[in-house]
């Protein structure tokens, strides 16, 4: 349970400067705080709020709605398992079956070293690896049950840290901060924009008025 | 309405309605008189389209289909039906939907019988339903603040209350939860609702999602009767239906006035009913023998009290008689008291104000606003305290406009208000420079000065501030709203101020903000020094009154900081407590203790006891709001009814009917046998009233109320048809059997006819810009000391520990903790920390509060909350006539 580190609190203000309003960067913010402990902590919430000038009921209502935003504790590595059609097809269900067994958990669940959170998820269109799992937001498949097993245990022994981030983590690669533009050049091409917008309403009431 | 050019002619089931371009299909088709059921749409916010129960056949050029009325404009031949087939169908699925998982509670629930699910499922339901799986549940009710309960099974997720919460209110406090079938409403751990306008989503919820805890299985809407009136606890007046059940009042709600509260209330006005039954109720009237108090019978207490009052007159002449108080009383017992005072006592000594309020002539004298004024101004000065706190329900009317940026706001205040973020511009106050800052930002306008040069304030600030209020010349459309922006000190910089703004901006309109109740009726009733009923000054209108009422004070009287004074020199020797308690009330508490100590005799009037009880001689019961009938007039000067729906408590009297008797007592006869006698009295002849019938008989479709002067004969503005959507539990108990009616009377309140109109008696002037005392004297400033270096101001919260607050335990729990609100700067110079304890030494005493860090507080000053603990933030001043003190702060 903590609060945004500082490095990220900045880094989540340069954020909010994107935007023409700062609570368009909820949501990418609450990725971004996502990416600290795999969750969005009732600290991470209020600090989201504070940044994006809201409350924090608002955040939590927003993150609420999105499966991708948790708001409870995960597993180090959240496994979701498509269970649609094309990789129902391609037995997705007995897989899950599987999983549950393998992990002592039913879906949704989360193992009790903390190591695992299995979730049943909707397509994550990757059907051609059908039946195909995401850990971490990182793909894996076709998987038959052997291969799961040997995903869990890649994992486990830390073989694949270079391709599965830690868990929350979207990107590795962060977008360039500072801005490329300077604030002031931001404002400028908004001030463009508007000036644009405005003649634009200017030119259709004329037209409008002729008609 | 005057037909237009403009509009447009739409056609609904059948018959042809006129219509403006962009009007919503559902207030059109209302118009025409033809309900569409909804649950959603409320009038009073932006539509959203979310239940989809107000879904109805629109012609278009692609062939008939089903849209929600809430939500789309009429087009010009657009025609519409709210009654074919594929409608009902829709009604009917929707319904079924709704009912989903809607619990079938109807019977332990609070709605039931004013239900808007229960009433439209009847009128276009399906009438059974497919549903044989479970229904979701819930732990239900949980809290969700202190007043209120939320039941998620009943909820119909229409977004009335988060709606409500974030675009009334401003408060997102509440929000949906969850997706889909999960929907729910919910607040954020740890973060309760507690908005001072919780009570509204109550109010507006379409099921009994959300309950009043203080109203939770108290009655059955069948059981309840109403009466319209008016919530006197502060001065905007809200207009209120009391209701009741077995003879005491269990509920108010707020009846949609379009000049005033658009059917909000604050929680303070909505429960405020709950210290009516409160223990400290005074009942019986009572003599204090050897240090108790003894119950008397009436009579005994008034010849008492006629008694001392006659031996103080006869010995040390009417000077030493003195009335203070008087907010708390109707119109008409202001009247009757103000007559008891100047004609029978002969004394000028009254004052409704307790020495933290406004000279009567500023309030009285300068061209007034009204809160429509304000709502359509398109800028806006708003000086002095948070109006949130003072007049919460003019905040709630105007903090939409200024975020959606119809209005601009320039804000003087002495910390973060909740209206700073949504200011264009917000210059710091600290006691004592007021004046010099209005000044400020008006040379910087004139160009005649820098932006804040050398009086310490933001250059940026004066230059925003200049660019809301445009240039001088052009001032039609601002309204300048002012109050105190610190409780102890004297109003003298605050009037300089006002002045200055009022000598630039030819055409501004003024809206002071008293926050005492019925205080603009005691004004406009004389009940102040100088001052005689109608708006008119002692010596202006003295000869009038000395025709009329057989006699007037000779010279002027105190205010109530003199009288205070007098009484702790011991020359004045009865003191009158109308309704009021200045030991915990007035800002000089040590004066205030010295002077009920050494006074001879005080004559306590009031409901509630509270902390000058004590030194209370005679105690005379007054009844409260809903036990007693009469007018209001708010900080517009609108006149409206207060109604009587149950019987008083006890022995307690109408405030009026006090000061008769006790007129009578003394061997005078006020000439009142009826309260209609006084409203009467009134009309004819206090001046600004006249062009009344009498202060009682409002129609009760003039429920806009009347607003005074009365310059026009027209009834201002009828009352919308009921909506039992908006008017919720108020049209649904009508049907039932009581309806809403305000008093009595069925008369216009004014003389439809110029003719009728009696000849107005009086040619005395109202008091008028000329009145007020121009030539403020600022005394020099008392400097800085050593460590005591820091500005204290005082500000006023709408929940402290006032008798009618702290004697509710609902309202006890959201009195906020003494905070010392610092600018960072001048904290991290005294090594203070956010959170922190720290305490505050001034004069005498020492103060503790947890440090709140404000950019918006000056640098030189420290920001304190009246009466919210223990600890009398007063003591730390010394003498409330200074303009400013200072204090230290330590950790």
């Amino acid at each position: 349970m903590a609060h945004l580190s500082k490095e990220l609190y900045e880094k989540c203000k340069s954020v909010v400067a994107l935007y023409p309003e700062a609570r368009s960067a909820l949501i990418p913010l609450c990725h971004m705080a996502q990416g600290q402990e795999g969750w969005l902590t009732s600290e991470a919430i209020e600090d989201i709020a504070e940044l994006t000038g809201v409350t924090p009921a608002e955040v939590r209502g927003t993150a609420s709605f999105y499966d991708m935003l948790h708001l409870e504790p995960v597993g180090k590595y959240v496994v979701a398992m498509c269970t649609n059609i094309a990789c129902m097809l391609n037995g997705s269900m007995e897989l899950l079956d599987h999983a549950e067994e393998k992990l002592g958990i039913s879906a949704g669940g989360t193992t009790s070293d903390g190591e695992f959170t299995l979730e049943e998820s909707e397509c994550l269109a990757g059907c051609d690896k059908a039946p195909c799992v995401q850990v971490n937001h990182r793909f894996f498949g076709p998987l038959d049950n052997k291969g799961f097993d040997q995903l869990l245990d890649d994992l486990k022994a830390g073989k694949l840290s270079d391709d599965v981030p830690s868990h929350g983590v979207l990107s590795r690669v962060d977008r360039r901060f500072p801005l490329a533009l300077s604030p002031s050049e931001v404002a400028a091409e908004r001030a463009e924009m508007e000036n644009a917008k405005s003649q634009r309403d200017e030119k259709r009431k004329v037209s409008e008025g002729a008609n | 309405m005057p037909e237009s050019n403009d509009k447009i002619t739409v056609t609904v089931d059948g018959n042809e309605v006129r219509a403006d371009p962009g009007e919503l299909i559902i207030e059109v088709a209302e118009r025409a008189g033809v309900f569409v059921p909804r649950f959603c749409y409320h009038p009073r916010m932006k539509p959203v389209g979310m239940c989809r129960m107000c879904l109805v056949e629109v012609s278009s050029p692609r062939g008939p289909s089903l849209q929600p009325a809430c939500f789309v404009p009429v087009a010009d031949g657009m025609e519409i039906s709210t009654e074919s087939q594929s409608v009902q169908k829709a009604q009917n699925g929707v319904l079924e939907y709704l009912l989903l998982n809607h619990p079938l509670d109807c019977p332990v629930c609070d709605k039931g019988g004013e239900c808007p699910l229960q009433d439209q499922t009847l009128a276009y339901g399906p009438g059974e339903s497919r549903q044989v799986e479970e229904k979701r549940h819930f732990a239900k009710p949980i809290p969700i603040s202190t007043l209120v309960e939320l039941d998620r099974e009943r909820c119909i997720q229409c977004s009335r209350c988060t709606r409500f919460a974030n675009e009334i209110a401003g408060e997102a406090l509440i929000d949906f939860f969850g997706r889909g079938e999960d929907t729910e409403v919910a607040i954020f751990p740890g973060k309760p609702f507690d908005s001072y306008f919780a009570g509204n989503t109550v109010q507006i919820c379409p099921v009994g999602a959300l309950t009043a805890t203080p109203y939770r299985f108290k009655a059955r809407p069948w059981d309840l009767e109403q009466v319209e009136s008016t919530c006197t606890l502060c001065s905007v007046g809200c207009r209120i239906a009391v209701q009741s059940s077995a003879n005491e009042v269990v509920r108010h709600l707020g009846i949609d006035i379009e000049s005033v509260n658009h059917s909000w209330l604050c929680d303070k006005g909505r429960f405020g009913y709950l210290a009516m039954r409160s223990e400290t109720r005074i009942l019986e009237p009572s003599l204090r023998e050897n240090g108790e108090l003894v119950e008397v019978s009436w009579t005994d207490a008034l010849e008492k009290a006629a008694a001392l009052i006659s031996e103080a007159k006869l010995v040390h002449g009417p000077q030493a008689i003195g009335f203070i108080g008087g907010a708390r009383l109707t119109n008409e017992s202001a009247y009757a008291w103000t007559k008891v005072a100047k004609a029978v006592v002969a004394t000028d000594n009254t004052d409704a104000q307790l020495g933290d309020g406004m000279p009567a002539e500023l309030v009285l004298g300068l061209p007034r606003a009204t809160i429509s004024d304000a709502c359509k101004a398109k800028k806006l000065i708003v000086i002095g305290e948070d109006l949130k706190e003072v007049a919460p329900v003019l905040f709630l009317r105007l903090r939409p406009l200024i975020e959606e940026g119809k209005i601009d706001l320039v804000e003087f205040s002495t910390h973060e208000t909740s209206l700073s973020k949504l200011a264009k511009a917000s210059i710091p106050l600290v006691p004592g420079e007021i004046g010099t800052r209005v000044r400020a930002l008006i040379g910087f306008i004139k160009g005649t000065k820098d932006a804040g040069e050398g009086i310490g304030i933001d250059v940026q600030e004066i230059k925003n501030a200049s660019q809301a209020l445009g240039s001088l010349e052009d001032n039609s459309d601002l309204v300048v709203i002012f109050s105190n922006s610190s409780a102890i000190e004297n109003t003298q910089d605050l009037q300089a101020g006002i002045l200055a703004l009022e000598e630039s901006f030819k055409n501004a309109k003024f809206m002071p903000v008293l926050r005492r109740s019925n205080i603009f009726g005691a004004l406009d009733m004389g009940l102040s020094p100088n001052l005689l009923p109608g708006r008119v000054t002692l010596s202006g209108a003295k000869e009038y009154y000395k025709k009329q009422w057989g006699s007037v004070p000779e010279k002027s009287g105190m205010s109530a900081l003199e009288m205070l004074k007098a009484a702790s020199e011991s020359k004045l020797k009865v003191l009158v407590l109308l309704g009021c308690d200045p030991i915990s009330d007035f800002p000089d508490s040590k004066l205030a203790k010295d002077a009920l100590l050494k006074v001879d005799t005080v004559i306590f009037v009031d409901s509630l006891a509270n902390s000058s009880l004590d030194y209370a001689d005679i105690v005379l019961p007054a009844s409260m709001d809903s036990e007693r009938e009469g007018s209001f007039t708010n900080l517009e000067g609108r006149i409206s009814r207060i109604s009587k729906k149950v019987s008083a408590l006890g022995s307690s009297w109408p405030d009026w009917a006090i000061a008769s008797e006790l007129a009578d007592a003394l061997g005078e006869d006020l000439g009142f046998g009826s309260l209609d006698d006084i409203a009467k009295e009134i009309a004819r002849l206090a001046p600004a009233y006249q062009g009344l019938r009498s202060t009682l008989s409002l129609r009760s479709e003039v429920d806009e109320g009347i607003l005074l002067p009365v310059t026009s004969t027209k009834v201002e503005i009828k009352r919308k048809q009921g909506d039992p959507m908006v008017h919720l539990g108020l049209i649904s108990v009508e049907h039932q059997g009581a309806p809403l009616k305000s008093g009595a009377s069925n008369e216009p309140g004014v003389y439809s006819d110029e003719k009728q109109k009696p000849e107005i008696g009086s040619t005395v002037s109202l008091i008028s810009k000329s009145d007020i005392k121009s030539d403020i004297n600022l005394e020099p400033e008392t400097e800085a000391s050593g460590a005591k270096s820091l500005r204290l101001v005082v500000t006023r919260r709408l929940f402290d520990r006032g008798t009618q607050i702290y004697n509710s335990p609902f309202f006890r729990e959201l009195i906020s903790e003494q905070e010392v609100r610092i600018h960072p700067e001048t904290a991290s110079s005294l090594g203070i920390d956010n959170g922190g304890k720290v305490s505050i030494s001034g004069e005498s005493k020492k103060v503790s509060g947890l440090v709140v860090l404000d950019n918006r507080v000056d640098q030189s000053g420290v920001v304190l909350t009246w009466n919210v603990s223990e600890e009398d933030v007063r003591l730390l001043a010394s003498d409330s006539e200074k303009s400013a003190h200072w204090v230290e702060v330590e950790n």
